[in-house]
């Protein structure tokens, strides 16, 4: 068992979605019901194979990477399929295995119009092999592969089961990812071309192992600044960090609540992951002279998107706009470049996407019971689905940081890291930063909790007062209540994740002067 | 004309490696044939001659395959004006297949198009076998013959449909265009060929250094060669015959033209340039750079506007073909440059292939129901067409360079081959690939969303058709895309070919 998962553990989790895509695809149309069987058998397989890894994995070896296969994949340009995981990928790889099999099971009696289960949840699954296959790539162009075999997917789901301004969302998605993305590779090849070994010899690998070693050693720091801003383009699209964040609230509104969900909880992670994962290690020298910039676009990002929050008509919209705040405190987390950062980094990315995946559950499920995602036309939530609007309660008060709940150790410890922020940053403008995060977080409790009192509290408006509101259903319980018990559980005992995160943490920023 | 017979007594035949001409014999041989048999066969077997033609191009192949299983040397005929090495057969692999491809594409549509079937696969067969001379020329004089025996045909193929206006521009446009290329072309060759006393491109390459290689004139020439390849490429802003002779040629024939002549073109322009041309890259180097982004540029920006799918697969390819230029820009770096820009730009050819025939294979099959060039007509193609969709959804986004699928692979061998220039010129241009590509993506995607997103425009639904011939071409080009793109190892080895005309020390 033991050897199977070290072999052909990270590839089967990878591409057992995959296989589950062509199997959905290779089944007639009619039998709605085995499609749906399908694709939750494939994605429970996924989670099954996600655990078991989680439990062999070495906890007194996160600093290192585990379950390693290094095998030839494109001979000519020296790109090879290494997969592996370490403290910082493991978190988030449980996270997709974790919430794509509970989208499946929201979507069982909920398939949003036009309908067509196999087409979707064959979309579903490719989009789990990409985001797995982004968590464990140790090579850039595989890497690379996978960050955009997520694309297509989403586009499709966006475009053809979205609302009504679905087309301009999706090709707004796509384009700014591609843009980004299309920069990043060149940023990748400039490294493949540059990095050199111990001996001055060119290097001339993907290998982010070797790269991370090579640590931008011998770079021009202008060069490095200029590589590490192609990256900078592509992952912070995908955050989205300030002012690239326009396409998120869009897709978000747009997406049908399946899609949102995705988006919110693992889709954006794809860009912060990169951050930690590719830019850091390998330019360390860069990140230390973009970190003020990159903290000063978080913090704008945070009041930014709170203010836009407390403008917001629509319900969904609103949630799409606190992502922008919330990741802005994973940004400013890692733009700290001190181990504390870093880990509220990986808790906050954790943390927001279990708790703004669930928001937009919620927010779906109102859409589907009321028509409408108006805030002055909801109220009264607790009165006509009072379960509902509890969970809606606790979901806020989650996402606004209270302390217990796993919102908070991701903004805190953000928080906390900027105090004192590792390389050559300054301390006045990060202690600066931290005011502002600080403030920034009233303003969150501010937007929530309005949004609270106006849908959940009071009485029903006119038009719904007489009609009959399901609470919840079978299924939502069945998919909810995971995430539910697990945003408490990580809220009490956040070393959970902090534990494995810690030793990843300072191996990555082991480049980076304290 | 006594002394010129005096002369010719000393002349002996030069000895002929029949092996090496042997899949251009086949090409000849099936010429006549089809000729022949058009000739005595009434209109209702006028099939044969599409079967035939067919037949060539696959009979081709199996020299071809002898050839490439050979390990021995490269053979070099008449002189080293014409050398058939690896670099010759994976180009000459590219024409015969896209000659193929042609052929299925063609059977239905000019079948039942009532055009004349015979002359049309013969001057088909005569332009490839130009490009699979192209593909061996080493010498300004075979590349010119080889250019001419495969334009000649390609104007006429280009105005068949001559009973409709836009056929009849799109022929004369093209041949009037061409032409003028041509003869800018030979005024350059002339030039060259006049400071050095040699047509071998082996032998100005010697010279390149020398003392020419400072003069004016040898600047002109060098200008005037790569411009009138510039017209067969359809480089901005020599490309404005393009998009009218896409549009009014038969379907088979632009793809055939967007595919095949273009790649002629640009074998023509890497043989050239890293053969004769490659110390000068002061010269050409910039020439390429602006070629490469006015190209990117503009036929992506126009692209953006077009509603007619030919005409904007007509932008698109224009566009395209700047991305295969970018490498020349920066190749004449230094030996490894250079020889990662051809791998580079054989890829891109080789994949090309792939996509741009499959993505015309369903414009053909669809066209056939819509009887239109409306993009617009396409809307809701998925609800009575999924297979066509799904297959024109993936070559769309190939060639917008998304993986898994094959145009990934082609486009990142054009970010490494520029980038591996290490210069400011290749990083900036690895830029203008980028924002390009993004352009490329939105009217890509924008067909896409036509399919996909859109409720069919006249509400009918009745499902397409597809005859066979296009069946096997989809298919044939699907498979070839996703295997591109999931193993690109598998196009990787046709970049082998650059050490065949680089020198690496």
């Amino acid at each position: 068992m033991e050897d199977l998962l070290d072999g052909w553990g990270l590839t089967a989790a990878v591409f057992v979605p995959l296989v589950g895509a062509a199997v959905v695809m290779a089944i007639p149309r009619a039998q709605e019901n085995l499609h749906k069987v399908v694709a939750l058998v494939t994605s429970l397989i996924t989670l099954a194979v996600a655990v078991a890894l989680a439990f062999q994995f070495d906890l007194d070896r996160t600093d290192q990477l585990q379950f390693v296969v290094d095998k030839t994949w494109i001979e000519v340009i020296n790109s090879r399929y290494i997969v592996g995981i370490d403290g910082m990928s493991l978190p988030l790889l449980m996270l997709t295995a974790f919430i794509v099999p509970l989208v499946i099971i929201y979507s069982w009696n909920h398939f949003p119009e036009p309908h067509n289960p196999k087409a979707f949840l064959a979309l579903t699954l490719i989009l789990e092999t990409g985001m797995v296959g982004t968590f464990v790539a140790q090579d850039l162009i595989l890497f690379f592969v996978f960050f955009e075999v997520v694309l297509l997917p989403m586009y499709f789901m966006i475009g053809v089961w979205g609302g009504e301004q679905r087309q301009y969302a999706a090709i707004k998605f796509f384009l700014y990812t591609v843009f980004g993305s299309a920069l990043m590779m060149v940023s990748f090849l400039a490294v493949y071309f540059l990095a050199e070994g111990p001996g001055g010899e060119s290097l001339h690998t993907f290998d982010m192992r070797l790269l991370s070693e090579w640590a931008g050693a011998n770079l021009a720091p202008v060069t490095g600044a200029v590589i590490f801003g192609g990256m900078f383009m592509a992952f912070g699209i995908k955050v989205p960090i300030f002012p690239f964040h326009t396409w998120l609230p869009d897709a978000h509104t747009q997406a049908p609540t399946q899609g949102s969900v995705i988006l919110a909880a693992v889709l954006l992670k794809l860009g912060t992951y990169g951050f930690i994962r590719i830019a850091i290690p390998i330019l360390p020298e860069a990140a230390e002279a973009w970190a003020p910039w990159i903290g000063g676009l978080a913090c704008i990002g945070i009041i930014y998107g709170a203010l836009g929050c407390l403008a917001q008509t629509d319900m969904k919209r609103l949630i799409a706009f606190s992502s922008v705040a919330h990741m802005g405190y994973v940004m400013l987390g890692i733009a700290t470049l001190t181990p504390i950062g870093l880990n509220a980094a990986v808790f906050g990315m954790v943390a927001h996407g279990l708790i703004t995946g669930m928001l937009f559950f919620i927010a779906g499920s109102v859409k589907e019971r009321y028509h409408t995602l108006e805030i002055k036309r909801l109220g009264g939530l607790l009165i006509q689905a009072p379960h509902l609007g509890w969970l809606l309660g606790f979901s806020t008060m989650a996402s606004l940081g209270l302390p217990g709940l796993a919102g908070f150790w991701g903004e805190f410890p953000a928080l906390l890291g900027a105090y004192e922020p590792g390389g050559t940053a300054s301390d006045a403008l990060f202690r600066t930063y931290m005011v502002i995060g600080a403030i920034g977080t009233i303003f969150a409790a501010g937007y929530l909790l309005w949004l609270l009192q106006r849908v959940a509290f009071g009485t029903p408006k006119e038009e719904f007062a007489d009609e009959h509101i399901h609470d919840m259903h079978l299924t939502d319980y069945l998919s909810w209540s995971p995430m539910v018990v697990l945003i408490v559980v990580l809220g009490v005992y956040p070393h959970l994740i902090n534990r494995v995160t810690d030793g990843a943490v300072i191996q990555a920023l082991s480049a980076i002067t304290p | 004309m006594h002394a010129l017979l005096a002369q010719t007594t000393g002349f002996t035949a030069p000895p002929i490696d029949w092996h090496a001409i042997a899949p251009e014999l086949v090409l000849l041989v099936t010429f006549v044939v089809v000729l022949v048999v058009d000739a005595f066969t009434d209109e209702h077997d006028k099939w044969l001659t599409s079967s035939l033609t067919g037949l060539g191009f696959l009979g081709s192949a199996i020299p071809l395959l002898t050839l490439a299983l050979d390990d021995g040397p490269a053979r070099e005929l008449f002189g080293g004006a014409y050398v058939v090495d690896d670099f010759a057969l994976v180009l000459k692999a590219v024409f015969i297949v896209s000659g193929y491809l042609t052929v299925l594409l063609s059977t239905n549509y000019i079948a039942e198009g009532d055009y004349w079937q015979g002359e049309y696969y013969n001057l088909l067969l005569a332009s490839v076998l130009g490009m699979t001379f192209m593909a061996s020329s080493r010498d300004l004089i075979s590349i010119f013959i080889a250019l001419e025996t495969l334009s000649m045909p390609a104007y006429l193929l280009a105005g068949w449909r001559k009973r409709t206006l836009t056929g009849n521009e799109a022929g004369l446009k093209y041949f009037l265009m061409g032409t003028f290329a041509s003869a800018v072309m030979l005024y350059g060759m002339s030039l060259v060929y006049g400071i050095t006393g040699t047509t071998s491109l082996a032998g100005i390459g010697a010279q390149i250094g020398g003392a020419w290689g400072e003069t004016p004139i040898a600047a002109v020439g060098i200008v005037f060669i790569l411009v009138g390849f510039g017209f067969k490429v359809s480089a901005v802003p020599f490309h404005n015959w393009a998009p009218d002779t896409y549009e009014g040629a038969p379907t088979p024939i632009t793809a055939y033209l967007s595919v095949a002549s273009k790649a002629a073109g640009f074998v023509a322009l890497m043989t050239l340039i890293f053969v004769a041309f490659m110390p000068r890259d002061d010269i050409y180097g910039p020439l390429m750079f602006v070629l490469a982004t006015a190209t990117m540029f503009i036929g992506n920006l126009i692209a953006l506007r077009q509603t007619n799918i030919v005409r904007l697969f007509a932008y698109s390819s224009i566009a395209q073909a700047g991305f295969m230029l970018a490498p020349l820009a920066t190749g004449g770096e230094s030996a490894q440059v250079a020889a990662d820009s051809i791998r580079a730009i054989v890829i891109y050819i080789v994949i090309y292939t792939a996509m741009n025939f499959g993505a015309f294979a369903v414009i053909i099959a669809v066209a056939r129901k819509t009887r239109s060039g409306e993009i617009s007509s396409w809307g809701g193609l998925y609800q009575y067409a999924p297979g066509l969709t799904v297959a024109m959804t993936m070559f769309l986004f190939a060639l917008a360079g998304i993986p898994p699928l094959g145009g990934w692979f082609a486009k990142f061998q054009v970010w490494r081959a520029v980038v591996a220039a290490e210069t400011p010129a290749g990083y900036v241009m690895g830029v203008i690939i980028a924002v390009n590509s993004v352009i490329a993506l939105y009217y890509y995607a924008n067909i896409a969303r036509e399919m996909w997103f859109q409720p069919v425009p006249d509400g009918d639904e009745t499902p397409i058709r597809v005859p066979s011939a296009l069946t096997i071409a989809i298919g044939v080009t699907v498979v070839a895309t996703l295997v591109f793109g999931f193993l690109p190892g598998t196009a990787g080895h046709f970049g082998d070919v650059a050490a065949d005309l680089i020198a690496l020390g």
